[in-house]
């Protein structure tokens, strides 16, 4: 449907750091994490402690081949300092803070410098060329703008670039198609499954394909299939880009696949990735499935040193056919933790049973069933009912149902349906209980 | 009175399961009545037995607690339950809910209340010579 015209020069934003030799690459990178080791061991009390812990001084890393050396940091180390505690510089050199969702209750918050802010439009820009964007390309951003790094991310990045940017943010799907056909949108930047729903909503409006210009796709923030790339690539007719990044390592622009969708280039010059075995934490070796780990070498605000990221992919270092040298990752398999995503919002279970704890005053059964209707991705939380909460008045079960669900949608920023069930209801494991069924075909 | 309330989700079977416990420990329903919405559904029974009641729903894997209820016997003729409802009315007391049953052959007709102040609504009931019965009085009666 889409052909590739080979070598052109618009396939690469940076070519020269795009295609660097690997040995260069590897040179440059072992500078950049000596360097980024010595900074977070003095600027970081996190950072030195972790490392006087293990009996390591920055000295003891003199190259790539040392990284193994050095601890991991979690979600939870960053949340154990929140909100400013893993920075590496003061506060007044930071210019922009993002935050996701924690695994309970407070957010994780990522900070940016200056020059933050420059690497990270850089790194957009790389990956919207990667999908197709030009300086003449008309591009549509319906990621949300705001803490969440996907709208301002690409943003920044499309400037960059040059195109021309419409700021439209999510939602408010009718309006969506409406500028896009009235604008002349040629790129399309959102999460896929809101791709799939505007695709639908499309058809329900009478919008034909050919009324719109419309011929990329900039894909991410959630984990998506091959048959749902077919699925938006044919109702579309578009050329659909799978690009990753999580906020903590900087938002989008950590990685990106080229137009041969055969695999997501890291870009190493600013990132080393590494796949570890999820429970012990060895490093695996090249092509061998497990929990990938990313270390920033050029990050200033928010420097991470092996971030297990939770996201199961692979490693190729074979040579990509798009002369791109930097090593692939396997579109995300899954997570090795509990965390679900629904529309580009990450749900960790723990949120939701903190919020039902402070409800019921004791330990809640309760189960997040996601599913994809209508290609929208819905989360229903089903709650037991216990004798606590039970009432032989239906009024007041009705005022808890709204209850848990207010409270549950203003902590998580997403729309969820909660369902009372009998006790029950919910299996009973006796190692871990499934508090997740995913039911979208992804 | 003591009122079995019951959590249910609005499903087909799900209220035979709940009787299957009730027959099988013996228990007798002198009255019922099932609120629903969408989702879920309240069963709320008079049972003669509503400590056993509550013992045997709960070990039965049920969400089930009690609630005092307001029991009152009137004629089974036109304007028996308005009288009822005109005292309370007057009272100023409010009905949550209600639910009823005729006893035959005795010709009178049991209404169960869900009051917001049920020591009031007694009083003035009895005053007004109203018939509030107890647990004792509705203990076998049901259905014999």
């Amino acid at each position: 449907m889409y052909e590739i015209k080979e070598g052109v020069a618009e396939m690469y934003w940076d070519k020269a750091h795009e295609c660097m030799e690997r040995e260069q690459l590897r040179e440059l990178q072992s500078r950049r994490l000596v360097e980024t080791v010595r900074r977070v061991y003095h600027n970081v009390p996190y950072y030195r402690q972790r490392m006087q812990e293990m009996g390591l001084v920055p000295e003891d890393i003199n190259g790539v081949e040392d990284l193994h050396k050095l601890p991991f940091t979690t979600k939870q180390d960053l949340r154990d300092n929140y909100p400013y505690g893993t920075f590496a510089v003061p506060l007044s050199e930071i210019v922009r803070i993002h935050a996701s969702s924690g695994t309970t209750g407070k957010p994780t918050v990522v900070g940016y410098t200056r020059k933050d802010i420059i690497t990270w439009s850089e790194l957009m820009a790389r990956t919207l060329v990667c999908g197709g964007t030009t300086k003449d390309s008309v591009i549509q951003i319906a990621y949300g703008y705001g803490l969440f790094t996907g709208g301002l991310g690409v943003h920044y990045g499309a400037e960059r670039i040059g195109a021309s940017v419409i700021p439209i943010s999510g939602g408010n799907t009718k309006r969506q198609i409406m500028i896009m056909k009235d604008f002349g949108t040629t790129v399309l930047a959102c999460t896929p499954s809101y791709a799939l729903h505007i695709a639908e909503t499309m058809e329900e409006m009478g919008i034909k394909r050919e009324e719109l210009k419309l011929q990329y796709g900039i894909f991410g923030a959630e984990p998506w299939s091959e048959g749902m790339r077919r699925e938006i690539e044919s109702k579309l007719q578009i050329s659909a880009i799978d690009i990753y990044g999580l906020s903590e390592v900087i938002g989008p622009g950590v990685a990106s696949e080229c137009q041969y969708k055969c695999g997501l280039h890291i870009f190493e010059d600013h990132f080393i990735p590494e796949i570890v075995d999820p429970e012990t934490g060895e490093v695996l070796p090249e092509g061998e499935e497990g929990e990938l780990v990313i270390t920033t070498i050029t990050k200033e605000g928010l420097p991470l040193i092996r971030y297990r990221t939770r996201d199961i992919s692979a490693l190729n270092y074979e040579p990509c056919k798009c002369g791109r040298t930097h090593v692939r990752m396997k579109k995300v398999l899954g997570r090795t933790d509990d965390m679900i995503i629904v529309r580009g919002v990450n749900v960790f279970p723990s949120q939701i049973e903190s919020i039902l704890m402070e409800i019921g005053q004791t330990e809640p059964h309760y189960l997040l069933v996601v599913d994809r209707i209508n290609n929208l991705d819905v989360l229903e939380i089903w709650v037991e009912v216990s004798n606590k909460l039970f009432s032989d008045e239906v009024r007041k079960l009705e005022e808890l149902n709204r209850r848990i669900t207010n409270e549950i949608q203003s902590a998580l920023g997403l729309s969820v349906k909660v369902k009372l069930v009998e006790p029950k209801t919910i299996e009973r494991s006796e190692s871990k209980a499934r508090r997740v069924i995913d039911r979208r075909k992804l | 009175m003591t009122q079995i309330s019951v959590f249910l989700e609005n499903k087909k079977g799900k209220l035979a399961e709940v009787t299957k416990v009730l027959a099988e420990h013996n228990i007798d329903m002198c009255a019922i009545s099932i609120a629903d919405t969408t989702n879920f559904g309240i069963l709320r029974i008079i049972v003669d037995n509503s400590e056993k009641a509550l013992r045997v729903l709960r070990e039965a894997g049920y969400t089930v607690n009690t609630t005092e209820v307001l029991a009152v016997e009137v004629p089974d003729k036109p304007g028996g339950l308005h009288q009822v409802l005109d005292i309370l009315s007057k009272g100023d007391i409010s009905v949550e809910y209600l639910y009823s049953f005729v006893r035959r052959p005795a010709e009178r007709a049991l209404i169960l209340f869900k009051v917001d102040d049920l020591k009031a609504a007694k009083e003035m009931l009895k005053k007004e010579n109203v018939s509030v019965l107890t647990a004792d009085d509705v203990n076998g009666l049901g259905t014999k």
